[in-house]
């Protein structure tokens, strides 16, 4: 088990290199990393003198050399826009996003599960087809679009929900829903297709006629066979959503890291994007790491490496 | 073991047994597209969007780029002060929008098309490879990909378009290349399972060289999962293109695309909401589609894993 965990954490260091590689080649693929961060109407003279102060004149071993130096202490260079060092400001935004990700995710769980469960047990009802369209809902409708439909209802239309921004509690609702749909609908799919296998099978009908109460039977007897594929989409979803939510806070003023990068792509802040894609890759392979351990918690007779 | 295997198995009616005429595989999709109406559904919708892509000069009542200032932010037919000459009504430079979703589709079905050829290509060679060589490589390209399908996919779509600037070929080759990951797990998973069947022993053991087995035996069997996979993730890049171009990284602002007009109508959100409505509907309207023809593809053409009808 050590081993498989050792062998991950050595992979997920590989891919990081790769990330850290593509994300400084990249800028420099289409010939001039000077022009593509300088602004469109900068003069020569002063892309000479930034291509100087950023050392782009140098070999270009040296320069990744000097780049890998930096990434492995987490030191990305100054942000172009800010002139502050990027992580800082990378990490600074951090909680907003992962507000948002959370409240979205719990959205996705509190919904989606009893949807799944309700509609599984009772295939062809009403509830059962509120599950299947937000199960197809989740898959169909774009996020960004979504989120741009609920503005003009709830906000503009009935006033309820504030358009944009973090400042009170509400407004945290809107933006959650928009990125939470697509996990939900993968949640409902998943527990409803789940639950129509296992409500046949004769634990179950033991459990009925234990006289347990339906509750009790879908939380422990039926959730706990959802619980791994819930676990891993959970965790695949979550990353996701870290990267997902560019839209999203682009469309509701959220102050999180994918505000951002919208803002650091109209800027041509690159050295502000390479510690974002860096960063955010990082939490994801560590997440992932997560995942895996929380499957063995989940169910014990997972033993990596056991083969 | 040997009960469980009865000696001649009718391995499901398959639409690719070789062993069958045209005539009646078609015969047999339409059996199966007579029991599923959401396949039918999803067959015209995709078709409407093709043909609308095909035939929008003769289609689109406008020319979309052409501008009316005079007839700007008209609504919808169905609103008040909306009529039926601009049944979608007008954007803030008065194009008719009608005729934007209409040439839109091009954008969204090129992306679509090439994004997936492309992937598809380069995902069936690596995992060929690896289904194939099995051992240290396969294990080494396999943990590789897994980890490369958990990056925030999102993200390094975006940085790489805002390298490369707005124009459709570089839209088409990142997702190309970014999307080839998922093609190479499913083609390698169903190497794997191709080259351990009885049949490819037994040509390795008539004495078939590698490339025989390859072009005759392994690859007439992966163009069932993959035309499936191809129609789901030809879905998501639409989606993705969308949501570029909502971003204004993907095709040139000239161009009418789906994208450019969400993130133009964006700005009018609440003067005139329809701006922004239409192409999400249009984008809703060919995922919804290409999401049922998928489902019902994956019926017909791999019967291992068909929906049970509940």
């Amino acid at each position: 088990m050590q081993r498989y965990f050792l062998s991950r954490i050595l992979q997920s260091l590989v891919l990081l290199f790769g990330v850290v590689m593509l994300v400084f080649f990249m800028v420099r693929i289409t010939g001039d990393p000077a022009t593509l961060m300088m602004p469109r109407n900068a003069s020569p003279a002063q892309v000479e003198a930034f291509r100087e102060s950023m050392g782009f004149n140098r070999p270009v071993l040296v320069q990744f050399w000097d780049f890998l130096r930096g990434a492995v202490v987490g030191d990305f260079g100054n942000s172009l826009h800010f002139k502050t060092p990027a992580l800082q400001l990378v990490i600074q935004r951090l909680p907003a996003t992962l507000e948002l990700a959370t409240a979205a995710m719990l959205m996705a769980i509190l919904i989606g599960i009893p949807l799944g469960l309700i509609g599984g047990f009772n295939p062809g009802s009403v509830l059962d087809s509120v599950a299947r369209g937000v199960a197809l809902l989740g898959q169909s409708v774009p996020n960004f679009w979504l989120a741009m439909i609920m503005i003009i209802f709830f906000a503009v239309r009935l006033g309820w929900l504030p358009s944009f921004g973090r400042d009170e509690w509400k407004s945290v609702i809107m933006p959650a829903f928009a990125l939470g749909l697509s996990t939900m609908g993968q949640i409902v799919r998943l527990t409803r297709s789940s639950t129509l296998e296992i409500r046949g099978e004769d634990f179950i009908r033991t459990a009925y006629s234990k006289g347990l109460l339906p509750l009790t039977i879908y939380s422990k007897h039926v959730l706990r066979n959802v619980a791994i594929p819930l676990v891993s989409i959970i965790g695949v979803q979550f990353g996701y959503m870290l990267g997902g939510s560019i839209y999203i806070e682009f469309i509701f003023s959220w102050p999180g890291i994918g505000q951002l990068l919208e803002q650091a792509i109209g800027w041509r802040d690159f050295p502000m994007i390479q510690a974002l894609a860096i960063f955010t890759s990082l939490a994801v392979l560590m997440l992932n790491l997560l995942t895996d351990a929380a499957y063995m918690i989940i169910d014990p007779r997972i033993r990596y490496g056991a083969r | 073991m040997a009960l469980d295997n009865p000696p001649y198995q009718h391995d499901a009616d398959s639409l690719l047994d070789i062993e069958k005429t045209w005539a009646e595989r078609l015969a047999y999709g339409g059996r199966f597209l007579w029991r599923d109406r959401s396949g039918v559904l999803g067959i015209i919708i995709f078709l409407s969007v093709v043909i609308a892509a095909l035939f929008s000069p003769q289609l689109a009542p406008y020319d979309p780029l052409a501008q009316d200032l005079r007839n700007n932010k008209l609504p919808p037919a169905w609103n008040v002060g909306g009529t039926w000459e601009h049944p979608f009504g007008t954007d803030n430079l008065g194009r008719d929008i009608f005729s934007r979703i209409i040439y839109g589709t091009r954008v969204s079905l090129t992306v679509g098309f090439f994004g997936v050829l492309i992937a598809a290509t380069l995902g069936m060679i690596i995992g060929a490879i690896a289904g194939y060589m099995g051992g240290r490589i396969d294990s080494a390209i396999m943990s590789l990909i897994n980890l490369i399908l958990s990056l925030p996919y999102l993200l390094f779509v975006v940085f790489i378009a805002a390298v490369l600037g707005r124009s459709l070929l570089n839209v088409i080759l990142i997702f190309g290349i970014t999307d080839s990951p998922i093609f190479a797990r499913v083609t390698r998973g169903e190497v794997l399972r191709i080259r351990k069947s009885g049949y490819v022993e037994s040509a390795i053991s008539a004495g078939a060289r590698w490339p025989r087995i390859i072009f005759d035996h392994i690859f007439p069997n992966l163009i069932g999962p993959l035309i499936t996979l191809a129609t789901f993730e030809m879905s998501a890049m639409i989606f993705y293109e969308a949501g570029l171009g909502f971003l204004g990284l993907s095709v040139p602002p000239s161009v009418p695309s789906w994208g450019n007009m969400l993130s133009n109508g964006r700005k009018y959100l609440t003067s005139a909401s329809w701006i922004a409505a239409a192409p999400g509907l249009a984008i809703m309207y060919t995922s919804l589609g290409m999401n049922l023809l998928g489902d019902w593809l994956r019926d017909v053409l791999d019967p291992r894993l068909r929906r049970s009808r509940r």
